[in-house]
């Protein structure tokens, strides 16, 4: 099939950007939107032209480093990453607009790539459990509840892609600092530091430049591991009462 | 060159043990005088630069992904072994340690092994502590499940995502010590040198990826847990930006290369569809307890619910009755070769064989089958647009692991003094062939409980502080800023992917699941004339800085090229059959590999001999003290 794309180009922080038109031929329905953009990026360097840049790596879905708004929408048509979307979901002749993640947080460092690393700062906050390596009781000394190991393990799962901001008409990352916070806090290993994880995760996410939630549920929509937006309210609960033990 | 192991002497169990007592330690006021450079932050490289950072030294983590969490080990579905024998069902580190040696096909040392089955019990219970939600029984208990190669189940798992978590409990340890202030982290910086000051490793030359700044880092100890080299062909397993630069121009200052030719291919992948495919998708090993793999018995593009149970050929559990469908892998690939080469396989193009669910969802109802393998069901069901529920998976081996890699000793230091290698990046653990659920388990072994032992042993020797100011780093950024430069001025036409895409199949043709002479041979006449095209057809935008993504794939491209050479040689070498290498000379009867432990039992390590020259080949030669290497047979 033949694509119009309609792909932003920024050099650097500093350009301006626009967007740019291409048309592509040739496209097969088992390609999926990354080597579609790879035989792009090919012909691109044939003419001596600069190639898309764009975040990728793993292209099965778990690294989370793909990120494209494609027709407005987090990670294209379908559910899962931008290397998981396949051009069976498009069809000849179609117009694809594809752009960076649009986030304040989230500077765009060129074409489609932008500075994530918020997400890190935030987890450096406390998004861990303070055990050196070594002297580790053994690990069915601490029985973990089935169902408790299962919901952690839906929190867990959070591939840090950022689709969630990238759909939040308020660039909110409470659906990613929620999956965060919840993966520890379901277990047993997280309680002792549990209402000091939560609040300097979410100051951070504050300071970061990240908007608030307004129950729109956009991100729930999007994330590509369906994480549930049930985690916020979770999350909100942890804050509230973790604000009213008195700090020291 | 005499390549000394440091195997501790001794009875097998006490090695490590005594080796640990022999080490010297740093004194804590000490420690934080150090710095050490920890390349790669996938499990090996986090959890290190981690423990490293808790004993007190200062340490630099480097990746080339955005962030120390996206590093490929987060792509390991199955699961991680650990000798704890919750299951009572006859576990034990001698038992991992014999399984593991034994699935390596006799090719990998004892002492090392018998290290890493020993502390994989130590890793479950950090990764615990850590807070990993491991899957758990209704009890509260760890829970287990089978893998390929083992007769016991000792696989700990967090779903279809183990890798995931695992790397993730690595990253908040290593979350914490950023916060510390003891690590400093630089993702998105690409290492393009190791620099070595009288023949010591004291720094690396960095580009930073974003800004395109070539950048030099001075510490007393070089980590490089940088993975492995599977995209030399290709079509891999392995995420795109995959490697061999880091440990290939280590190699070129004079560390040696082991073993190359040891790479494994994974029964279990997805199948190829078209020219265009940038890489293959894994399905998890795991599958294969459930699953039934099978072709029809006779040729013909059939639907498969049309093909009666008398028509198919269980070719896994018909040749090797005792582990069935839990062959290893070595052996589970070759015989999906041999159907699809005999005009049996199914799908488009004839490579491919059936995966089949529907006896274990016929036992166990598709609750339970979702539970275990949902969101590997889903990624299939995504990739092909069938359902894997309704309808059999197809699947074909593909490119998954290395092997071979930096030669180590014991303490998992280099033949370069202060060069130490960790997971995939090194040789030491797997000999030919590497179990299901063991590269987890390997890389956070060398991270959280050799490396924090060893590197200490070393700086205990070293006095502190190195500047960037010495010759040698000038020499060394110089030597990467005009192998940069070469590449774009060469101003061609043709992107390096057509130059990768072209090698990659030279490579998979002739030194993928079967080798022979002839094919070697010429692969080594092809080489030469693929690398004097790319240096003159490739084409390399020039920027004035800034990020160019064009040049750091052209500059990994160039390497894979130079790499396959030795690639090659290791395996046109090894005139034997053993784990993953198969040579077609070397073979039994009813097509089966056939070692040879008289002339073969050696680590080969390969030295760089200067540009265009054929590399140097020293043997360490492998001892067995406590196995007897027999025959591999799971039949």
């Amino acid at each position: 099939m033949k694509l119009h794309l309609k792909v932003w180009r920024q050099s650097g922080p500093q350009d301006k950007g626009r967007f740019e038109l291409h048309t592509i031929d040739g496209v097969s329905s088992d390609m999926s939107f990354l080597e579609m953009l790879d035989v792009l990026n090919d012909r691109l360097l044939a003419q001596g032209k600069s190639p898309i840049a764009f975040d990728h790596d793993c292209r099965e879905g778990i690294c989370g480093s793909c990120s494209m708004m494609i027709n407005g929408r987090a990670h294209g048509p379908t559910r899962g990453t931008t290397c998981q979307t396949y051009m069976r979901n498009f069809h000849d002749g179609q117009t694809v607009v594809i752009e960076p993640w649009r986030a304040r947080a989230f500077p765009v460092m060129c074409d489609l790539v932008v500075d994530r690393s918020a997400f890190d700062r935030i987890q450096q906050a406390g998004g861990y459990v303070s055990v050196n390596t070594g002297g580790a009781q053994d690990g069915n000394c601490l029985p973990v509840p089935k169902d408790d190991a299962e919901r952690a393990m839906d929190a867990a799962q959070c591939i840090g892609c950022g689709a969630c901001v990238a759909a939040c008409k308020n660039a909110s990352a409470m659906l990613f600092v929620a999956a965060k916070v919840s993966h520890l806090g379901l277990l047993p290993q997280g309680q002792p530091e549990r209402a000091g994880r939560v609040l300097a995760m979410v100051a951070k996410m504050d300071e970061e430049g990240f908007g608030n939630c307004t129950n729109q549920y956009e991100c729930e929509a999007v994330c590509p591991k369906s994480i549930p937006a049930d985690f916020i309210a979770r999350m909100n609960r942890d804050h509230l009462g973790s604000s009213l033990i008195p700090s020291e | 060159m005499q390549l000394d192991a440091r195997s501790p002497s001794g009875p097998l169990s006490e090695k490590w043990d005594r080796c640990k007592m022999d080490m010297r330690l740093v004194n804590p006021a000490n420690k934080r005088k150090y710095h050490v450079l920890v390349v790669g932050t996938g499990l090996a490289g986090a959890s290190c630069a981690a423990s490293l950072a808790e004993l007190g030294y200062n340490v630099s983590t480097f990746c080339y992904q955005d962030s120390p969490r996206r590093a490929h080990s987060i792509a390991a579905q199955g699961g991680i072994n650990a000798a704890k024998n919750y299951r009572n069902d006859g576990d034990s580190v001698e038992r991992l340690f014999t399984d593991t040696i034994k699935g390596g096909d006799y090719r990998s040392r004892e002492a090392n092994v018998y290290r890493l089955a020993q502390v994989s019990r130590n890793i479950i219970d950090q990764c615990v502590a850590q807070g990993v939600p491991f899957a758990r029984e209704y009890g509260g208990q760890l829970d287990n499940r089978s893998f390929g190669g083992a007769q016991v189940s000792r696989t700990f798992y967090c779903r279809g995502q183990t890798g995931q978590q695992l790397l993730l409990g690595a990253y908040a340890s290593l979350n914490r010590q950023i916060a510390q202030g003891r690590v400093k982290s630089h993702p998105r910086h690409e290492m393009l040198d190791v620099v070595l000051v009288n023949g010591v490793a004291k720094g690396i030359i960095v580009r930073d990826m974003v800004t395109g700044q070539i950048e030099r880092h001075s510490g007393d100890a070089v980590v490089l847990a940088t993975g492995g080299y599977g995209p030399v062909f290709y079509l891999s397993t392995n995420a795109k930006g995959c490697n061999v630069t880091a440990t290939f121009r280590a190699y070129k200052r004079g560390a040696l290369f082991a073993n190359p030719c040891f790479t494994q291919i994974h029964p279990t992948c997805i199948p190829v569809t078209g020219d265009y495919q940038s890489k293959l998708t894994l399905m998890s090993e795991s599958l294969r307890n459930d699953g039934r793999i099978w072709v029809p018995k006779s040729n013909g593009a059939r639907k498969p619910d049309t093909i009666t149970e008398s028509e198919r050929d269980y070719f896994l559990e018909r040749k090797y009755p005792s582990y069935g469908n839990l062959a290893p892998r070595d052996i589970s690939s070759r015989a999906a070769k041999e159907v699809c080469d005999n005009g049996l396989g199914v799908g488009e193009g004839g490579r491919g064989v059936y995966l089949d669910f529907a006896d274990a969802i016929k036992r166990l109802g598709e609750d339970a089958i979702r539970e275990r393998y949902g969101n590997l069901f889903d990624m299939y069901a995504h990739i092909t647009g069938e359902n894997p529920y309704r309808v059999p998976m197809r699947i074909y081996p593909a490119v998954h692991y290395c092997m071979g890699g930096l030669w180590v000793d014991y303490r998992l230091m280099s033949n370069l003094p202060g060069l130490f290698v960790l997971g995939e990046a090194n040789f030491s653990d797997h000999g030919a062939n590497r179990l299901g659920a063991s590269a987890l388990m390997q890389g956070l072994a060398d991270g959280y409980f050799v490396a924090p032992y060893t590197i200490t042993d070393y700086l205990a020797g070293v006095k502190p502080g190195v500047g960037t100011e010495g010759g040698e780093f000038a020499e060394a950024e110089a030597r990467v800023g005009s192998h940069m430069k070469r590449l774009q001025d060469t101003k061609g036409k043709v992107s390096a992917q057509v130059f990768h895409r072209e090698l990659g199949k030279m490579v998979w043709d002739h030194c993928g699941m079967a080798r022979n002479r002839a094919g070697l041979e010429g692969m080594l006449r092809s080489i030469p004339t693929l690398r004097e095209r790319f240096w003159r057809e490739v084409s390399v935008p020039a920027t004035a800085g800034g990020m160019n993504q064009a040049l750091e794939y052209a500059g990994r491209v160039a390497d894979f090229i130079d790499f396959a050479e030795v690639l090659a040689t290791d395996a046109l070498t090894r005139e034997e059959s053993c784990g993953a290498h198969f040579r077609e000379e070397y073979q039994t009867e009813d097509g089966e590999a056939k070692r040879n432990d008289a002339d073969y039992s050696f680590v080969s390590a390969w030295g760089y001999n200067g540009e265009n020259q054929a590399p140097v080949l020293t043997r360490e030669a492998l001892q067995y003290e406590f196995v007897k290497p027999s025959v591999r047979s799971y039949k």
